[in-house]
């Protein structure tokens, strides 16, 4: 279906990412944000707060994180479509409810603007150090999606892309910015509301006594009800069979959290979004996310300049991390280079899907700033020897 | 005497497929589920428009047991996930159904913070003084000196005493009940129906298996005779005054009963105020969603 | 219904005109589930109702004809089926 147009802030814009984040959430159809304030991601639910009741919709700044990650679930039952904001220690507080979004097929974005940890680490800087925790950080065996803008365009086209996943394949989508994108100022473009395609609820219209909450139709993904339509069911972060009552049996459990895994697995070619400039007969590939992947474009460049054959690979999609490509392209390349904002990440996972076909070289940066372009380089020309 | 054809009036509000529920026997969480079953008849409120939200524990359990829109959540946490509910379709009559060691430990927070912005929840928070759930530990609502399995030698810290925390904070109805009085709580269920705004009601209950056992107190039916012995209706009671002890008094009653407005009549209030025109009820297009 | 009670005794004591007792018979997880001892006692105010915990019984007040005596007597279907069980 097409945007709402009472969301959908139509024109050419000057924006930075964390404003730009918030446009894309309204324009997906966002009406519900709960928040706390942490910097440097304050500045998606300040303009939410401002513009949500001119739309038709609520902000609420709860007490803590804790609080924030879970009132947007409860919103998201009401009928809303419902995200937070936060970033490294708002992250980290939020992670018991981002299992729980994975557990109950909640769906809903989290948006993490991240900057240098650990713990207070460095909060008006950029880092990338929160992606193993995006994809690992609620305890048992969970998908999620991730997705990874390197700028404030694509931190409006990407929420809202954010929420059509969510919707999709209910579960919460980790919306993964940092301090740079989030506070760079460019141009952003946003269209007209029948030019956005939004991805409605998977709201059930079945008969009451035909409606199984979490029964599925055979592509794992059950309808679901809101609370108030008279279809009294239950929720539950405990092990649950289709009828959502808890049943603790290793069978029960095997096959929720498998199918809980395999709707997200798949469809990771449908999820897998990737910016590539690849020919297959690249000496080096570049693999960046974020903001990153701008610094790694100058480095490619001036490579390039020097007569070395380097592509790249931008992840869009860091989870489910698109393992197929960089498996393909490890049999037709020497190397991948991988810088990063943090010291090995997504590295590992690139090393993991080479798997020996391709040698693999980190870029590490502990965050505070981007890398220089320099540094890439350095290691392209290591890698291309 | 015949065998009649007649119903437990209180089955059309639970999931019998459920039943036997995992409460212990002499466990009063069954006995408040009654009590708000037969408060539902009596308020004649739509089913429909009921949603029932719980945290962690025993008490956690009774969403799991009722036949409402039911939300069994994370601990500590059915106080936010209600208020995200709420607000997202304030149609909906949403009560939090939770203990003690949920709602006023990990969850206390949520707790104080809900009543201060005075979110139009209906709490109902059974408290059996300590965490039963996982086998009997301290609680911040244990009393002064009991054996819990956390202190083996007695509880050394000053306990809550829930109605003075939630008055204090801004609850507009605050009464306590124990699961001996099981018409009033019934009634004061029924009145925080009626109030508009962040109610309270605290039921003292049983834990037989982990509380009373351990401090050699006897089973459920004799805490219930220590609670019909000892307990003192005081409606209007100073809430600073109804602190518990392990074997003393217990002041029952209403302890409050009074009116500001809630959250989201302030809200819209201040938006009206703020944006004139140009406000948009939420309600309007929150559930545009689909 | 019988097979709910876990034989806390609440509705036999707390019963104001002490219609129940706990019976000798057990139900299928060994517990003592209570009959009606003085079922012309039994008022039907469903104070047993509402004092279990475990949903396993209630009282109710039975219609009667007109020219019958004053409606009362009631007493649960579970606790008839405890009693013969």
């Amino acid at each position: 279906m097409k945007a709402d147009p009472r969301g959908v802030l139509t024109g050419t814009h000057f924006l930075d990412g964390d404003h730009a984040c918030c446009e894309g959430a309204l324009a997906a159809g966002a009406r519900f944000a709960a928040g706390y304030p942490i910097t440097p991601s304050t500045e998606v639910v300040e303009r939410f707060a401002s513009r949500v009741p001119k739309v038709g919709g609520t902000f609420i700044q709860m007490e803590d994180e804790l609080a924030a990650s879970i009132t947007l679930q409860g919103a998201v039952w009401g009928g809303a479509k419902a995200f937070t904001v936060t970033s490294g220690p708002g992250f980290s507080l939020m992670m018991e409810h981002i299992g729980y979004a994975a557990m109950t097929e909640t769906p809903c974005v989290f948006v993490d603007v991240q900057r240098g940890g650990p713990s207070t680490g460095l909060p008006t800087l950029p880092a990338q150090a929160d992606m193993m925790q995006a994809r690992w950080g609620s305890h048992g065996d969970y998908e999620i999606i991730a997705l990874c803008p390197n700028s404030p365009q694509e931190c409006f086209d990407l929420t809202i892309q954010a929420f059509n996943f969510s919707e999709e394949f209910r579960v919460p989508v980790m919306f993964m910015m940092d301090e740079v994108v989030g506070h760079m100022t460019e141009k952003v473009i946003i269209p007209p509301a029948d030019q956005i395609e939004v991805v409605p609820r998977r709201h059930t219209r079945k008969a009451v006594e035909d409606y199984l909450p979490y029964g599925t139709n055979g592509d794992g993904v059950p309808e679901m009800a809101h609370a108030g339509e008279g279809y009294k069911f239950h929720v539950t972060g405990l092990t649950h069979d289709e009828h959502g009552y808890p049943n603790m049996t290793p069978a029960t459990q095997d096959k929720l959290v498998r199918r809980l895994q395999n709707k997200i697995h798949d469809a990771i070619d449908r999820i897998t979004l990737l910016e590539e400039e690849c020919f297959d007969s690249e000496d080096v590939v570049v693999v960046s996310y974020g903001i990153t992947s701008r610094v790694a474009q100058r480095a490619i460049e001036m490579a390039r300049e020097r007569g070395l054959k380097v592509g790249k690979l931008r992840l869009i999609t860091c989870w489910p991390f698109p393992e197929k490509r960089i498996r393909e392209l490890a049999a037709t390349t020497k190397a991948f280079v991988v810088p990063e904002l943090n010291l090995g990440q997504m590295v590992r996972e690139v090393e993991r899907a080479a798997n020996g076909k391709a040698r693999t070289f980190a870029v590490p940066h502990a965050g505070g700033s981007v890398h220089r372009p320099e540094d890439i380089l350095k290691v392209i020309v290591e890698a291309s020897r | 005497m015949t065998i009649l054809d007649v119903t437990n009036p209180v089955e059309p509000f639970l999931r019998t497929d459920r039943m036997p529920h995992i409460w212990c026997p002499g466990c009063g969480i069954g006995t408040t589920v009654n009590c708000f079953a037969r408060a539902l008849i009596e308020s004649k409120i739509d089913l429909q428009s009921l949603a029932l939200v719980s945290g962690i524990g025993c008490t956690g359990r009774v969403a799991g047991y009722v036949k409402l829109d039911s939300f069994h959540t994370t601990h500590g946490r059915a106080i936010p996930f209600a208020t995200g509910l709420k607000l997202a379709n304030p149609k909906l009559n949403v009560i939090v159904y939770s203990g003690d060691g949920d709602l006023s430990a990990i969850g206390g927070n949520h707790l104080i913070h809900a009543a201060r912005r005075n979110i139009d929840l209906k709490v109902i928070c059974v408290n059996n003084l300590i965490y039963a759930m996982t086998g009997g530990q301290t609680a911040p609502t244990t009393p002064g000196h009991a054996i819990t399995s956390t202190s083996p030698y007695g509880t050394c810290e000053p306990a809550f005493n829930l109605p003075h925390l939630v008055e204090a904070a801004g609850a507009v109805y605050v009464a306590r009940w124990t699961t001996f009085h099981v018409k009033q709580l019934a009634r004061s269920i029924g009145e925080a129906f009626q109030k508009k705004g962040f109610s309270f009601i605290e039921v003292i209950s049983p834990c037989p298996t982990l509380y009373q056992r351990r401090n050699k107190l006897g089973d459920g039916l004799d805490t219930m005779k220590y609670y019909k012995e000892k307990s003192k209706v005081k409606h209007g009671a100073p809430t600073s005054e109804v602190g518990l002890t392990m074997t003393g008094e217990i002041i029952v009653g209403k302890f409050v009963d009074r009116d500001r407005p809630d959250y989201q009549s302030l809200l819209h209030a201040q938006m009206v105020e703020s944006l004139g025109e140009s406000y948009v009820e939420p309600s309007e297009t929150v559930c545009s969603c689909s | 219904m019988v097979e709910r009670c876990k034989a806390c005794g609440f509705c036999v004591e707390f019963c104001p005109t002490k219609v129940l007792a706990l019976s000798s018979a057990f139900n299928s997880k060994g517990y003592h589930p209570p009959h009606v001892v003085a079922p012309e006692k039994c008022s039907g105010c469903d104070l047993c109702g509402m004092y279990c915990p475990d949903f396993a019984i209630y009282g109710q007040r039975l219609p009667v004809a007109k020219e019958a005596a004053p409606a009362r007597t009631a007493a649960a279907t579970n606790l008839e089926v405890a009693r013969e069980s």
